[in-house]
């Protein structure tokens, strides 16, 4: 929609063009949020696609996702074929509400900075261990794991005009195995949950990351293969009833009932792997 | 800026914050439609080099050194893309407001998406068709089948407008601009009930740009209902253009007209209200109670209220027979309660009109209404205008569904218009839909029912609380329906209801396909289920025995005769093939694995054909120069299909084809006095003028030859070309010149009433499977069986089918209006309020009774407004069969069917 309290656009080439960080601006990636509801408080807008950032960068290390990387590139993306968790990428794009269309536009890191509980990048990048770089207005860059970053419900670490610059997702969690369940109360809905499990081929060990049911991601972490009862426990002290979140797209009871139910899927899943 | 658009080089520059969808429009390519804003409904989707985006998410900053492609520009050379002729073909749309969007999607698919739609169409958004014809015109399923002369009807002919359509041409109440205009806005109140003290507009009229801000005070203190019906009296007025007492969150308070839109919005941000707020009341029950806050206090029997002491806008008692004694022969019985929800229209074009002056002081307003007549009225009543001196009229309506049978945005334009003289334009967000429009009613049933060991039922009695919102408009009226077809329905001799229609702080209800038995045909047909596994009979067994039958008297629970009458039957017909349909085994079958429960549900239904007070349609009918016929009718299309169905009827009495035929309609200059399109009454009441009017002028036509060939009038036969008699033709434009000549005029006027009545039946059948843990439904099998007599357009009808299918499923399993404690609507959104997409819908087994009926049009009778009300009870018995727990609270969620079933459990 028309954003009409908006009276100035701006196209940098670098974030350091950028000083004086005024309440009213806005850093405008893809825009599919942005344009999507009224936005009464920003008045300036300052456009990051033309800061030019390499989308995705595979390394020995791992995979650098570019916060500007849109949705569409990743889907896309053919990873090497030692990274059994790279289908994920695929799952999860199509976990967004968002249609194949939004994806052309819409980025990886739009998706994590605006810190829904639905959004399904931060399940991705939250599960195989992503780690977020910062830049700070002024000062010098900072890295934060995808799962500490979201802090709430459309809630996250960044101090006003920060930069979500990359995501990176270390080798050693894109050579995991991994399983995976989603549910929406309509078909090919915004998430009610959606819980991935991880497990290391080396050591066993299993992680398993809540997101959409829970106000900000949950990950649970076993070193060796948990019990049902174990994970049950985990689950229970992990999240509290207030955790789940309560929105048009699930109610607390029925999150919470889906997310034991799914986890114990999950860990006999890994198991069998 | 320097883009392409649609292979135009253009330089323009956007605004900064402007997305690309309006600045498209700004440069007049109109293909991309509103519907949302938000990027949930696709309407709007244009290529961005290729690509294709939701134009309302995209900056047009963007667009420099871009190519754009809109609908416009998809024909190449003048030949049209494939997927354009494919949904030609198919007819893959009914009020077309989505089609751009959707072929601007499913062009870019090659044949592998084409097996995935479900996930790539979940950005396309269609509340009339149901998919189904979607789907075939992107697979290239040609329904669009060759005219035939004289013998139109009945054929699966196309809208005469879909080439306008595919191609992005036709032009919505919003395609048009005009010099000078202002826009419109308006205040919303952020108070469920609350008396404003004080307004203060100086701030906000700082703001560059803002013409003119009107309040309460500045406009007639005149009460009116915006409710649209031929005999006014029927509705309340109860009713201010603007009011000093707010009573819903989202009632409008002050209207702001500028230069520009973004200038209004900022104008209503600074206006400065003060509130003295009231006690509100949000639920209808307590509402009734004494000592609970009054809605309409001092309003009184002028303004048609029941009693406004109590909140009741009317009540309905009414008994034939005698329920006590039916009881006490009953060997079984049973009781329980229901509710049904609020559900929004989500026509894809929102409410919308344009207003203007011309240089004689006519008004002119162009709208999106299904009652073009009565709006004029409704107008000339409120600003005290000569009637002759509005024009009202509508272009092309983009869905409605009862949302329009309401004026909610020509009468803020019209005084906007009338104070500047400038053109005002107010287009409703998608967001006002839900907060600001009407809905369905809320209705809260108990009922009672008692049947004989032998299953023959000896009493039906119903209470029922429907929740008007804060003004009445439809409100009396969709109770008064709501209690006679689903009692009408069945053979019973005794028969009572106790109803009220309560006014709460809430927004209004109104009218919405199907008009209250919705809501009660889901807690009867749930309740005859019930009954029917007491009784230890088959549900279906048991309507076979108690539903009408041909001759009988329609009987609901009011006494003395009316102008029904069963004017066909095909009611066990459409039940013994959806029941067969159901044991065919065609469908999907149950998922593999324990979780998954199966279970299957009938529900029936029936709808008088045409309200029960006055309605009335007038069709004109000339022959011009070249010897085509022209045919003026005042009824409203919106994607109903009636011009297409008026063009048939019209084409088969006169011996040509319908190209023969062209229409105008919904025009107050054009057309004549037309009650509009609502209660389905399109086919009955304007198909029945049309058909009137061809009828006396093939009469005229026909005698006028034989007067001037001397072969008798048995021997001359109307045909495309012109009166065939006895072998020798006498061409229509010869005819016309010595017509003509001998002051003869060859056109016809007639008027049709929707009177007398015949009735149409539906009966819908599910097979489930449902999740026992997750609470999910797959819908395996879906199956409609529907009587509505000569099918003038099977592809067409079909289609109306289906699209009521799809809103009835919507309504039982997905869309949730969610208010608050402070009676606010709290997800006014597409994305947040989930209305069917392509993947929730599964394809309809579309069956229709073969009948003939004495009282329509060529044996016709209505079927769009009707294939809705069986769908809730459908899906609810199918879910009672399923699990063994009556679900009877709406909507069918995971999350409440979870909970229920838990509960079910728990000893």
């Amino acid at each position: 929609m028309d954003l009409n309290t908006i009276t100035e656009y701006r196209r940098e080439t670098n974030a350091e063009a950028v000083q004086n960080w005024q309440s009213g601006y806005s850093w405008l990636a893809g825009g599919t949020w942005l344009f999507s509801e009224p936005q009464p408080e920003i008045h300036t807008l300052i456009d990051i696609e033309s800061f030019a950032w390499p989308s995705l960068t595979v390394s020995s290390k791992g995979l650098e996702i570019g916060a500007t990387c849109k949705i569409a590139e990743l889907e896309a993306f053919i990873a090497p074929p030692e990274w059994k968790a790279a289908p994920l990428f695929r799952e999860c794009c199509r976990s967004l509400l968002a249609s194949f269309k939004i994806w052309n536009e819409a980025t990886v890191g739009g998706n994590v900075c605006m810190s829904l509980p639905a959004g399904a990048m931060i399940s991705l990048t939250a599960a195989l261990e992503g780690v977020c770089t910062l830049w700070p207005r002024n000062g010098t860059p900072r890295e934060v794991s995808v799962v500490d970053f979201v802090t709430d419900n459309h809630a996250n670490v960044l101090r006003p005009g920060e930069l979500l610059r990359s995501i990176f997702l270390p080798e050693s969690a894109l050579r995991k195995t991994y399983a995976f369940r989603r549910f929406s109360l309509t078909k090919e809905g915004r998430s009610s949950v959606l819980l991935i499990g991880t497990r290391c081929p080396e050591s066993g060990s299993i992680i398993i990351t809540v997101t959409a049911a829970t106000k900000r991601p949950v990950q649970l972490k076993f070193t060796t293969h948990p019990t049902a009862e174990a994970l049950k426990q985990a689950l229970d002290t992990a999240i509290p009833e207030d955790l789940y979140f309560d929105d048009f797209h699930g109610t607390p009871p029925h999150r919470r009932h889906l997310t034991c139910h799914f986890a114990q899927e999950i860990r006999q899943e890994l198991s069998a792997q | 800026m320097n883009l392409t658009i649609n292979g135009k080089p253009t330089v323009a520059e956007p605004r900064a914050g402007q997305c690309l969808r309006t600045f498209l429009r700004d440069q007049s390519w109109f293909g991309p439609k509103k519907g949302c804003d938000a990027g949930d409904c696709g309407a709007c989707t244009v290529w961005m080099d290729g690509k294709p985006v939701h134009s309302c998410l995209f900056p047009a900053v963007r667009a420099a050194n871009r190519e754009v492609t809109t609908i416009e520009g998809l024909a190449c050379d003048g030949e049209l893309h494939p997927m354009q002729k494919q949904f030609l073909g198919a007819q893959g749309f009914q009020c077309g407001f989505c089609t751009a969007g959707m072929i601007m999607t499913s062009a870019t698919f090659n044949e592998t998406d084409k097996k995935e739609l479900p996930r790539l169409l979940k950005g396309n958004l269609c509340r009339c068709t149901g998919y189904h014809a979607i789907e075939d015109a992107i697979n290239g399923v040609q329904h669009v089948v060759e005219d035939c002369h004289g013998k139109s009807a009945g054929l699966s002919l196309g809208n005469p407008l879909a080439q306008s359509i595919i191609t992005g041409q036709a032009r919505y109440t919003a395609d048009y601009s005009v010099e000078g205009m202002l826009h419109l806005k308006v205040l919303r109140s952020p108070h469920a009930h609350a008396r404003i003290k004080s307004i203060n507009r100086d701030k906000a009229l700082l703001i560059p740009g803002v013409h003119s801000i009107y309040t309460w005070e500045d406009v007639p203190r005149r009460l009116f209902t915006t409710a649209t019906h031929d005999d006014y009296h029927v509705d309340p007025d109860d009713t201010y253009i603007l009011d000093n007492v707010v009573r819903f969150v989202g009632q409008r308070i002050a209207a702001v007209v500028a230069e520009t839109e973004g200038a209004a919005e900022q104008a209503c941000r600074l206006l400065e209200v003060e509130y003295e707020v009231l006690p509100a009341v949000f639920d209808p029950e307590a509402a009734m109670l004494e000592g609970a806050p009054v809605l309409h206090q001092g309003k009184n029997a002028t303004s048609r209220i029941g009693n406004p002491k109590r909140n009741i806008l009317r009540e309905i008692h009414g008994e034939n027979g005698s329920v006590d004694k039916g009881f006490r022969e009953s060997a079984v019985i049973y009781e329980g309660s229901f509710e049904t929800h609020r559900q929004q229209h989500a026509q894809l074009e929102t409410h919308i009109s344009i207003t203007s002056l011309d240089e004689a002081g006519r008004l002119h307003v162009r709208t999106s209404t299904q009652t073009p007549s009565l709006t004029k009225a409704k107008l000339a009543y409120l600003f005290e205008l000569y009637p002759d001196n509005i024009h009202l009229y509508t272009e092309r309506v983009g869905g409605g569904f009862g949302a329009k049978q309401e004026m909610l945005s020509e009468d803020l334009c019209t005084l906007a218009t009338l104070a500047t003289g400038r053109p005002v334009k107010w287009e409703f967000t998608r967001t006002e839909e839900y907060i600001g429009a009407v809905t369905r009613h809320p209705f809260s049933m108990r009922v009672k029912l008692g049947a004989k060991a032998d299953g023959t039922l000896t009493a039906m009695y119903m209470r029922v609380v429907c929740n008007t919102g804060a003004y009445g408009n439809h409100g009396g009226e969709v109770m008064g329906h709501s209690l006679n077809e689903s009692f009408a329905l069945y053979r019973c001799a005794n028969k009572k209801a106790d109803a009220f229609s309560v006014y709460t702080n809430s927004v209004p209800a109104g009218a919405f396909r199907g008009y209250g038995i919705t809501q009660t045909s889901f807690a009867m047909e749930s309740a005859m289920d019930e009954l029917a596994w007491k009784l230890g009979m088959s549900p279906v067994e048991f309507r076979r025995k108690n539903m009408i039958r041909p001759g009988d008297t329609l009987l609901s629970i009011w006494g003395g005769p009316s102008d029904l009458e069963i004017g066909s039957y095909g009611l066990e017909e459409c039940l013994d093939k959806t029941d067969a349909a159901l044991s065919s085994g065609r469908g999907k079958t149950k998922p593999e694995g324990d979780e998954w429960l199966e279970g299957r549900g009938i529900a029936m239904s029936m709808l008088d054909c045409g309200p029960p007070t006055e309605h009335r349609s007038e069709a004109r009918l000339d022959l011009t120069a070249t010897g085509e016929y022209k045919l003026a009718i005042g009824s409203a299309e919106f994607g109903n299909g009636t011009i297409t169905v008026h063009r048939q009827i019209a084409a088969t009495v006169l011996g040509c084809g319908v190209d023969r035929i062209s229409i105008i309609n919904a025009d107050t200059d054009k057309a004549p006095y037309d009650s509009g399109t609502f209660a389905s009454t399109g086919t009955l009441v304007g198909g029945g003028a049309v058909l009137a009017a061809v009828t006396v002028l093939k009469n005229q036509l026909v005698t006028l030859a034989s007067r001037y060939t001397g072969i008798p009038v048995e021997s001359c036969e109307l045909t495309r070309e012109g009166v065939d008699c006895n072998g020798t033709l006498l061409p229509l434009s010869e005819l016309l010149d010595k017509a003509t000549a001998d002051g003869q005029k060859l056109n016809a006027v007639r008027r049709a009433y929707a009177a007398p009545r015949s009735v149409s039946f539906n009966v819908q059948g599910f097979r489930i499977a449902v999740h026992r843990i997750t609470g999910e439904i797959q819908i395996l099998q879906s199956v409609h069986a529907a009587d509505a007599g000569t099918v003038m357009n099977p592809m067409q009808c079909a289609g109306q089918v289906e699209g009521g299918v799809a809103q009835g499923i919507g309504w039982t399993l997905m869309e949730q209006m969610v208010m608050n404690e402070q009676g606010e609507i709290t997800n006014p959104t597409f994305r947040n309020n989930r209305i069917p997409s392509f993947a929730d819908i599964p394809r309809t087994e579309v069956i229709f009774a073969d009948t003939y009926d004495r009282v329509g049009p060529l044996g016709a009778k209505p079927m769009s407004e009707s294939p809705v009300n069986p769908i809730a009870p459908a899906l609810a018995n199918a879910l009672a069969n399923a699990t063994g727990v009556r679900f009877a609270s709406l909507p069918f969620t995971p999350p409440r069917i979870f909970e229920q079933l838990l509960n079910a459990k728990k000893p």
